[in-house]
């Protein structure tokens, strides 16, 4: 069994191992304590001169990784919370994504961001958002999530060797524990990743009959998604689907619109606050892929700070009980 | 730019980096130009002198106010005049415009600061690839009020990277004057995270090269960030007519203008050889940017390389 976090700290390995423009840096990385979350744990030991400290500076990090990108090499930034990455939104969005176009595409910006994402922790208001709604939609910057399914250390790798331009890599907390789903037919689950470079994921309960019902989804809420997959079919014999996008953006609604084609129903999970969010996207282009006679809904936080406590954390984060209900309610 | 310590050769880069803007600030009181525009002159004497200091291949990071850094580099004045223009044939194909320049080494934005850090990690990875280059990143007195810059005044020092810090104090943020905009001392700010720096109040071109490459050898032998202050004076507005300086203490910094303190020094009929030359490439240049087809929108590819 390998983790999502064994699966993204190999991916890094494997990243120095094989391209020497590599440089990790980030805050705390290095042995022994290896990173507040130990993704890039062992790696400062194998690769002392490539593996990078900083000062609590995130801007300034980013920063550096841009200037870095422009020169030849292919930098790693880590952000230790993903609610700190807006200290560093003006690298994002007015350098990292801008540079390659504005100048007439004449450089590449091969940077990635990596950052956790996500509450469920208790780490309260500023320790636990899922932020990347912000960040969403600025041309020039991809944005890809990490996933429990398929191979989430092939994604990131994918995000540090093979793509040119700034990729902003999202990391929920929860999912670093999980195990990986491989892709296919397993016990409980088919799952089925598409031929693109950042594969979205179809899954359905093993043996299913057709779904009536498109959940989409992204990171560890599509977990949340997975688990309602299976009380739908188990307790209420209605089948769904989860169509997972490991890239946000740009925004592709193509596989929606093959999955909303049979089920003419849309449930969209996220855990990022409601309004104005991930989920209001994905109807939107639903609705145009799809045409009239689209019933949709959404599931994500409440537009609320994520409180400490654990039992108010719970009532504003999203939950498995209300994906089925919100599910079952469309169906109605 | 290759290396120069020609006197003549400095003071046609100065020459050209005034008429051009003059030209432009000309260009857009004639509707010719769209957009906004931040002129240099009267700083000319700070780019010429820094980057005739430098090898091809060093690195220079520039900011909104950059077309004399842009042509002190070397950078061509036609792909200037033509992205001024929204020209298709600008040297970034009009989509950056005034403040967002790149040619070869050079690099602009018009975000005060944001470029600071960038510089230092270009500096990171001209280190570390060995290539021997330096980064030379210019700022005004106003970005002295981004907080990034104080990050990356701290990575450059503590990884001893080779780069050198030109400020252009010239005495104003936008409109602002330097009493209602910076507390405490301006070497200092340097000082604080152990990189040297030198401060003079100069307009000579010469002199700003006497203390320009020893900071540059210095960074490049790996002695670490190092910064040159340079105490000058913008005679045009922050931008095209906003000016609210009086006019009398414009006029009072007018014995320093770069210009004819250099040109004393020069043979007066190579001087207006040199006059006639620059005249004649400025001339050459905005008549071309404005014959040449304007950027086609058709030329709007996409931000990413591939959008999967």
């Amino acid at each position: 069994m390998t983790t999502v976090l064994e699966s993204l700290n190999q991916a890094l390995r494997s990243c120095l191992a094989d391209s020497a423009d590599v440089r990790l840096l980030g805050e705390d990385i290095l042995d022994p304590y290896g990173g507040a979350f130990k993704v890039t744990r062992g790696l400062s030991s194998e690769f002392p001169d490539r593996v990078i400290t900083t000062p609590v500076s995130e801007a300034g990090i980013v920063g550096v990784g841009v200037g870095m990108a422009l020169r030849g090499l292919r930098p790693v930034v880590e952000i230790m919370f993903g609610d700190f990455v807006l200290l560093a939104a003006d690298q994002l969005v007015n350098h990292a994504a801008k540079l390659r176009w504005m100048t007439g595409d004449e450089v590449r910006v091969p940077l990635v961001v990596r950052t956790p994402m996500g509450g469920g922790r208790g780490y309260g208001p500023t320790h636990s958002q899922s932020l990347e709604k912000h960040l969403l939609g600025a041309p020039g910057l991809r944005s890809v999530a990490a996933t429990a399914l398929g191979d989430a250390g092939m994604l990131l790798r994918t995000s540090v060797l093979a793509d040119d331009d700034p990729v902003l890599f999202i990391e929920h907390k929860l999912l670093y524990g999980l195990a990986l789903l491989p892709a296919g037919v397993g016990a409980d689950f088919e799952v089925q990743a598409s031929e693109d470079r950042y594969p979205v994921y179809r899954v359905r309960v093993a043996g299913a009959p057709g779904p009536s019902v498109t959940l989409a989804s992204y990171g560890y809420p599509a977990e949340q998604a997975r688990l309602a997959l299976k009380a739908l079919a188990y307790e209420h014999e209605v089948f769904a689907e989860i169509v997972v996008y490991t890239q946000l953006s740009p925004f592709d609604a193509r596989p929606l619109r093959e999955s909303l084609g049979q089920t003419h129903r849309l449930l969209t999970v996220e855990e990022g606050t409601r309004t104005l969010g991930w989920g209001a996207e994905v109807v939107a282009s639903g609705l145009e892929a799809h045409g009239p006679g689209l019933r949709a809904a959404r599931i994500a936080s409440l537009d609320l700070p994520i409180p400490a406590a654990r039992t108010l954390e719970a009532a504003v984060l999203p939950g498995v009980e209300s994906i089925v209900a919100s599910a079952l309610a469309l169906l109605r | 730019m290759n290396p120069c310590d020609d006197p003549l050769e400095l003071y046609r880069r100065m020459l050209l980096i005034r008429t051009f803007e003059e030209r432009v600030l000309e260009s857009f009181a004639r509707g010719l130009v769209f957009g906004t525009t931040h002129a240099a002159i009267g700083q000319e004497a700070d780019p010429v002198g820094v980057l005739s200091c430098t090898r091809a291949g060093d690195v220079v990071v520039s900011n909104h106010r950059g077309h004399g850094h842009f042509l002190a580099y070397g950078g061509p004045v036609d792909g200037l005049a033509a992205e001024m223009m929204g020209r298709a044939s600008g040297v970034c194909r009009g989509r950056g415009g005034s403040q967002h320049l790149h040619w070869r080494d050079f690099y602009a934005s018009g975000i005060l600061g944001g470029t600071i850090p960038l510089a230092v990690g270009m500096a990171l990875a001209e280190r570390e690839r060995r290539t021997g280059h330096v980064v030379v990143a210019f700022l005004g007195d106003g970005t002295l009020g981004e907080g990034v810059v104080y990050e990356s005044l701290n990575l450059s020092s503590l990884w001893k990277l080779p780069i050198v810090l030109v400020v252009e104090n010239n005495r104003y943020a936008q409109t602002t004057p330097i009493e209602q905009h910076m507390a405490g001392s301006l070497p200092a700010r340097f000082a604080a995270f152990g990189i040297p720096a030198i401060e003079r109040d100069t307009t000579d071109v010469l002199e700003v090269r006497r203390l320009a490459q020893p900071l540059i050898d210095a960074a490049r032998s790996g002695a670490g960030p190092q910064a040159l202050i340079l105490h000058t004076y913008r005679f045009s507005a922050h931008s095209k007519g906003d000016d609210t300086r009086d006019p009398a203490e414009v006029e009072s910094y007018r014995r320093a203008d770069p210009l004819p303190v250099h040109a004393a020094r020069l043979a007066a009929p190579d001087v207006e050889r040199v006059e006639r030359e620059v005249q004649a490439a400025v001339d050459q240049a905005f008549r071309a940017a404005e014959t040449a087809a304007p950027a086609d929108p058709r030329s709007l590819t996409p931000a990413l390389g591939s959008e999967r």
